[in-house]
């Protein structure tokens, strides 16, 4: 399904509506304004998934291209190796939701990165020591040279399997 | 029967109106923006559960249901929702004028303008004459007419001893000053279920849109009404009113003292010779798509409640106050220089506290039934977002659904009494 401009200009007036100030560029205040975002556990990690390292602010053009990883991924497309990967294939989405677990973008998914990650996700439901437990097993799993860290090759082979083209996809309404 | 016909002459002339702008349009080649009237994206209605699962599910070939782990998958769940959120969330939604379909010729509700063609011009500038020109002053004359009649004749009853004469003079002169208020906004009320109307010594409680909802209601039956002293001229007519019959006014300090607020209501539905309280327990106005958690205080004081259901039509005017755009007055001028003001309003039949419902579910019942009769969408979101940042607890839900499934025993879990 194509956007089309209509689209865009709907996604336009999302951006002014987020834009408090009028400034033509989001921070980072306008992505907590949104309330759902803020009762998300990782609500904080998707907004720094806006933000390019060291930017403040984020203008329309790019809050556009990372809403676009969430395109539904063109099953048609012709796999040429010659043409940019575009930003909603499957790859694109892994490395999305990969640099979510890897902030500091080193490439691997250390084990204090996934305890990160996962304290987020479970807050005060589970003790220290069961956050190790199941780092260590997701690690086990995954980690397949032994470095004690998921590279993203390590993690897209883990997820060979799963339905992500539907799972991270976002469908408009007509 | 002859308001339904006006009403229904208006609706055709918008849609013809809206014709013509995408007609405009269309000529010049350039693409309409077709507000949406309630999202932008498709969400689908499963469970945190269920999606985490089916996730899950597709990526592995073990038995699932016996094994609660966590995958590295899940998080596209959670980075998905927070995407969603990002580009359309349901409550800011509910705060910001409805958006409508065709439009009725008010510049306040149109995002086409510069594809309207010169006839549609001329028309709405005529609209704008009439409007501005000679409906606004009428009303305005209206409207201090049946405020001016309120105060004045209230003060006088106030002087009468109390008794039935009293009570009847008073309940006349409210009356009638409330239907020149009506009239004042050219408001076109339909009353529904009229037998199931609140009773003495009952909680009338309803949906909030704006401050004209106690208009509308109090035009049709007389009720006790409930807030804070103001200021200034409200304060004046607040103050004339509680001398023909008990209102019950707070003073801002008394306000914070739930107890005492709690008493004077309970007190006042025990006396069986006063009038029912009109309550909104929304606490805040809402945009008229949806109804927000009710506040359990009215629903804690034991007596019968009556629930009414009030849906605009937003055609015809938006009756919905935005107080963090507008003021009150602009807020009241706005009004009455649109069309006219058509509302329904549905009187619910009585309902009362069942045994082991605490006063949070009562609540959620009552709103239910709101909801569902006035068409609205029943959120479990408090209207108190609209201002205040989400608490933590909310948080604390979807963190505690994930660890349902995602941690293999049980007895892992902390206890919330700390008895582990």
């Amino acid at each position: 399904m194509k956007i089309s401009p209509a689209h865009i200009i709907r996604l336009y007036d999302r951006f002014e509506f987020l834009d408090k100030e009028g400034s033509g560029q989001l921070r980072l205040e306008d992505f907590a304004e949104v309330k759902e975002l803020a009762m998300n556990p990782i609500g904080d990690r998707i907004i720094g998934a806006f933000f390019s390292p060291g930017q403040e602010t984020v203008d329309f053009p790019s809050f556009v291209r990372i809403l676009a990883h969430f395109r539904p991924t063109d099953k048609n497309r012709a796999k040429d190796s010659t043409q940019p990967e575009p930003v909603n294939s499957r790859t694109s989405k892994l490395k999305f939701a990969f640099q979510l677990y890897d902030q500091d973008r080193d490439g691997k998914i250390s084990r204090a990165e996934l305890l990160q990650v996962l304290r987020e996700m479970l807050g005060m439901q589970v003790t220290e020591e069961q956050l190790e437990s199941i780092a260590d097993r997701a690690i086990q799993e995954a980690d397949l040279d032994r470095d004690d860290a998921i590279s993203f090759e390590e993690f897209r082979k883990s997820l060979e399997k799963v339905n992500i083209e539907h799972k991270m996809s976002i469908r408009f309404l007509r | 029967m002859k308001k339904k016909v006006q009403s229904h002459n208006l609706a055709m002339f918008y849609d013809w109106a809206t014709l013509r702008i995408e007609r405009g349009a269309k000529e010049k080649n350039h693409l309409l923006y077709k507000p949406y009237s309630n999202a932008i994206i498709a969400k689908e209605p499963t469970s945190l559960e269920e999606e985490i699962k089916e996730i899950r599910r597709s990526g592995s070939n073990r038995d699932l249901d016996s094994a609660s782990e966590f995958e590295m998958s899940d998080i596209f769940y959670f980075a998905r929702r927070g995407v969603e959120s990002i580009m359309d969330d349901e409550v800011t939604k509910r705060f910001s004028a409805e958006e409508l379909e065709s439009w009725n010729l008010l510049t306040r509700s149109n995002y086409n303008f510069h594809y309207i063609s010169l006839r549609l011009t001329v028309l709405w500038g005529l609209g704008v004459l009439i409007r501005y020109g000679f409906l606004l002053p009428l009303r305005v004359t209206l409207a201090f007419t049946g405020v001016g009649l309120l105060v004045f004749l209230t003060s006088i009853i106030g002087l009468l001893p109390n008794g039935r004469m009293k009570n009847f003079l008073s309940e006349k002169v409210h009356l009638m000053c409330y239907r020149i208020c009506v009239r004042a906004l050219t408001a076109i009320i339909t009353y529904h279920d009229r037998e199931n109307k609140p009773k003495n010594g009952g909680i009338c409680v309803a949906n909030h849109t704006s401050p004209i909802d106690v208009i509308i209601l109090a035009s049709d039956g007389c009720y006790a009404m409930v807030g804070q002293i103001h200021g200034g001229l409200m304060g004046v007519i607040q103050r004339s009113m509680v001398k023909a019959c008990p209102h019950i006014w707070f003073e801002r300090s008394e306000v914070k003292d739930r107890h005492l607020v709690a008493k004077r209501l309970s007190d006042h539905v025990e006396d069986k010779s006063k009038l029912p309280i009109l309550i909104f327990p929304e606490g805040t106005c809402i945009n008229n798509t949806s109804v927000m958690m009710f506040k359990k205080g009215s629903f804690e004081i034991g007596s019968t409640v009556y629930p009414v259901a009030i849906k605009y039509d937003p055609r015809f005017g938006d009756a919905f106050w935005n107080s963090s755009k507008f003021g009150m007055v602009n807020y009241l001028l706005r009004m009455m220089s649109s069309w006219a003001i058509v509302c329904s309003v549905w009187y619910l039949p009585p309902m009362c506290r069942e045994e082991g419902e605490d006063a949070v579910q009562f609540a959620n019942r009552v709103k239910a039934a709101i909801a569902r009769q006035g068409g609205l969408v029943d959120l479990l979101w408090d209207g108190g977002l609209k201002r205040g940042k989400v608490k933590d607890t909310f948080k604390e839900e979807q963190q505690k659904l994930y660890s349902k499934i995602s941690c293999m025993e049980t007895d892992w879990l902390r206890d919330p009494l700390g008895h582990h």
